[in-house]
């Protein structure tokens, strides 16, 4: 974002080379000194504080970020609070690696649905960014196949977290307790994984609407795809939540 | 992609016809803000009322029976709470941000305007759930606005079954409401100005609110994990803030929770929550006392970085309310110090606002007469921050009145006194008529000096050692007599600021109709709001063509030219007066 922001001045001259007749007038213009005369911190705030926008992107993108920039401190602060609860209590943690291992094949594998959610979870990130790539190639039939992609691995995600949830509640794991130690070990895991859950269902839903919309046609009239690429980040940012997650709470 | 010209595409304003979409589900900025100005000043009368019942029952304990012990408790709450977030964060940034965003900035409305919307009526579900808790068994939540646990969940305080969910429950549907409106609010200011209005060519209001929009966008997601935490600890019997308590002789439910991790969370909001009220106000004053001086703002870009310098500082000193917490005495060493660091670009802005007006060709008008007494009511309690932000100093006062007069002054009266100087200030731009200007000065000095009489002799109060949050005082000897009569004086000032408000309240509806035509820019000011072709502004603000900025928002009594103002948006090569030709006939 930044890198953009600095380089805005040389663009808009360029841009303002390149546009025809009218549309010349519309580019920024920074009525300061060249940039060259300029340098330091008082270049850095000049072609920040160049007019009309402060970032070289369209309003949604802008907005996304600054959203996921504020849903960045509320996953920041869940994760803080639960570090801080499992730090202060005086009855032991259960080990995750126990609690969170299945029997295959009468061995027991650590993590083992874990490591496999997030595999499913980091893959979508990867059919994200082609479909994002596809988009704005145009592509409209491969786009909306990646994008239904990353829904269905999306889904996945959540139907084997539902799985997750079972299995533990099944085994006695409550948000107010559960068999093996720290009461707080539940509600932690409940709340966190709950509210990532609902992330990923909200994205899962957003995908579908906007694969809808591309296979449609919508943003071919509309002539920007840019609404696939905001789609993306925010997939992007519920995937890193989730590796904080996994680091923070599975392999602690 | 060519980005740049998203300002000035031609936007395809659906101009709304019938009444409903006009007014009712309107998605134009300009009636946004009025909707909610006028829930968040409809709510904090219900908290003005409610500390009016506080005041009778400390000031004659044994003459009124009014209130009961535990009403006092659920009083003292809501008049919190409704007070810093349900009226002063919603006016200041759903208020005056959503009016003067776009207008400000040059910009048609909001980004997205269906969101703004949204953002409104998400804000009066809020306000609904909230005025809802009066109504169902046990009452609203009497915990302290603080909401601390363990008490606020436990059996004994006032409202801990029902009470606190229905505040936990509102004050997270706020939080939504908030982040639609912020994130337009945010994404307006970077990416909708109008051409050439730079960054640095932006009235300080602008600043002001934008900085207060990105602290909320940033510090309200801690009180949100701190309200779901709650509601769970509530409503499932968790334990993230609750230890094994003995509570009404019962076992304890919960184990293992931490009492602290609340407080940590609740002021890593509250913190900067005080700078969300107070940045908007500071943007203001800049912006009325440089129009009412007719002098340029002193150190205009000394004032942006403060701004944003006590933006950033505000999210590192939230530990200075927790003194006395039981939190680790050394944090109370790093916290002094950032609270006493915070002070000093404060000191930059007021400096600034001195040297503004000195020299300056003042106006004593309405609201250059609140701006000044913001100035006075600002440095009176931030001079009371610096006893508080001290450890040593702190650990005495803690719990006192001198606590309750300092958060009074300095983020109740203050940025209040701002608010009242913005309606009088834009109010003609709103409606198009001007507030009276008599009732407007009675207004005034009646106020400024009740509020000084209401709270200086608290801080008094607070150094005999008065606690705050008590319903009456008995068996208290080391209290003298004169505390009552202290309380009774302030009672009777309380009683008086309040009901004068009810000038200003008369002011605001006649002057709807009665008013004295206001014509384009009655204040001569330099900004965009008052360059727009119609007054009140139409739909879509500026008629076919978006205004062009050429210089920034404070050219006042410039030498050499025509007028003692000139526009932002007067073009350097046509220095004639432009501001009155713009004045529609009216």
């Amino acid at each position: 974002m930044s890198e953009n922001a600095l380089t805005n001045k040389g663009e808009s001259s360029s841009a303002l080379g390149s546009l025809p007749g009218g549309a010349a007038e519309h580019a920024p213009t920074t009525t300061r000194e060249p940039a060259s005369t300029l340098e330091g911190l008082s270049g850095v705030v000049s072609d920040w504080a160049s007019d009309k926008q402060a970032f070289r992107v369209p309003w949604g993108k802008a907005m996304m970020w600054i959203f996921l920039l504020s849903d960045t401190f509320i996953f920041t602060c869940f994760l803080t609070s639960y570090m801080n609860v499992r730090i202060s209590t005086t009855v032991p943690w259960p080990n995750p690696s126990e609690v969170f291992a299945l029997n295959i094949g009468n061995q027991r594998i650590p993590l083992i649905l874990i490591a496999i959610m997030t595999m499913v979870l980091i893959t979508s990130s990867g059919t994200m960014a082609m479909a994002v790539n596809f988009g704005y190639a145009r592509h409209r039939a491969k786009t909306t196949a990646l994008m239904l992609m990353t829904a269905g691995f999306g889904a996945t995600f959540v139907g084997m977290q539902a799985f997750e949830w079972t299995k533990l509640i099944t085994e006695g794991v409550r948000p107010w307790g559960n068999p093996w130690g720290a009461v707080q070990f539940g509600s932690s895991f409940f709340m966190i994984t709950g509210f990532h859950g609902l992330h990923v269902s909200a994205g899962v839903i957003y995908l579908a609407v906007v694969a809808r919309r591309v296979w449609t046609g919508f943003y071919d009239r509309k002539g920007s795809y840019e609404t696939v690429e905001i789609t993306g980040l925010y997939w992007h940012f519920v995937d890193l939540v989730w590796v904080f997650i996994f680091a923070f709470f599975y392999l602690w | 992609m060519a980005y740049v010209a998203i300002a000035d595409r031609d936007h395809v304003l659906h101009d709304p016809e019938t009444f409903i979409r006009k007014y009712i589900w309107s998605q134009d900025h300009k009636v946004i803000a009025i909707q909610y100005s006028v829930t968040a000043i409809a709510i904090g009368l219900v908290a003005l009322g409610m500390s009016v019942l506080m005041r009778l029952q400390l000031g004659f304990p044994h003459a009124f029976s009014l209130i009961a012990p535990n009403n006092y408790y659920q009083f003292i709450t809501m008049h919190g709470m409704i007070m810093v977030i349900y009226l002063l964060t919603a006016l200041f940034l759903g208020g005056f941000g959503n009016y003067l965003i776009p207008l400000m900035c040059g910009a048609r409305d909001m980004v997205f305007p269906y969101m703004n919307m949204l953002s409104y009526w998400v804000y009066l579900l809020a306000v609904l759930v909230l005025v809802a808790g009066f109504f169902i068994p046990g009452g609203p939540t009497g915990a302290g606005w603080t909401l601390y646990p363990p008490q606020s969940v436990l059996p004994g305080t006032p409202g801990s079954s029902w009470g606190i969910i229905f505040m936990l429950v509102s004050l997270g549907i706020f939080i939504v409401a908030f982040t639609m409106g912020g994130l337009n609010y945010v994404t307006t200011v970077l990416q909708a100005r109008c051409r050439g209005m730079t960054l640095m060519r932006m009235p300080l209001s602008v600043w002001g609110i934008f900085m207060a929009t990105v602290l909320g966008l940033l510090a309200f997601p801690a009180l949100l994990v701190g309200a779901v935490m709650m509601t769970l600890d509530s409503l499932l019997g968790t334990s993230f803030f609750l230890p094994a308590v003995v509570s009404m002789g019962q076992p304890p439910t919960h184990s293992g929770g931490s009492p602290l991790l609340f407080q940590h969370l609740f002021w890593f909001f509250g913190h900067p929550e005080v700078y969300i009220v107070a940045l908007p106000a500071f943007g203001i004053v800049s912006d009325l006392l440089s129009t009412h001086a007719r002098r340029h703002i002193f150190g205009y870009r000394m004032m942006v970085w403060a701004i944003l310098a006590i933006g950033c500082l505000s999210f590192v000193v939230w530990a200075h309310h927790m003194y006395v917490s039981g939190m680790n005495p050394y944090f109370g060493f790093f916290f002094a110090t950032t609270t006493l660091i915070i002070a000093v670009p404060t000191a930059i802005k007021v400096y600034n606002w001195v040297l503004t007006l000195w020299r300056g060709d003042i106006h004593l008008t309405v609201p250059m007469l609140f701006a000044i007494g913001f100035i006075f009511t600002f440095v009176n309690g931030g001079l009371t921050g610096l006893f508080l932000g001290n450890v040593t100093v702190d650990v005495p006062l803690s719990a006192t009145y001198f606590v309750v007069a300092h958060f009074h002054m300095v983020m109740g009266v203050s940025p209040i006194l701002v608010v009242f100087g913005a309606i009088y200030h834009w109010y003609p731009k709103i409606t198009g008529r001007m507030l009276n200007d008599t009732l407007g000065r009675i207004h005034f000095w009646l106020t400024f000096l009740g509020t000084y009489a209401i709270y200086l002799p608290m801080h008094y109060l607070g150094i005999l050692g008065v606690p705050r949050r008590y319903y009456a005082f008995g068996g208290t000897e080391f209290l003298p007599e004169s505390v009552q009569s202290v309380n009774a004086a302030i009672t009777i000032s309380a009683l008086f600021v309040a009901a004068v408000q009810l000038v200003f309240l008369f002011n605001l509806i006649w002057s709807l109709s009665k008013g004295k035509p206001a014509g384009g820019n009655p204040w001569r000011a330099t900004t965009l709001e008052w360059q727009t072709p119609d007054t009140p502004p139409k739909h879509g603000n500026w008629g076919p063509k978006l205004p062009v900025v050429h210089r920034w928002a404070y050219d006042y009594s410039v030498p050499g030219a025509k007028e003692d103002f000139i526009p932002q948006n007067q073009p350097p090569d046509a220095l004639t007066p432009a501001g009155r030709e713009q004045e529609p006939a009216s």
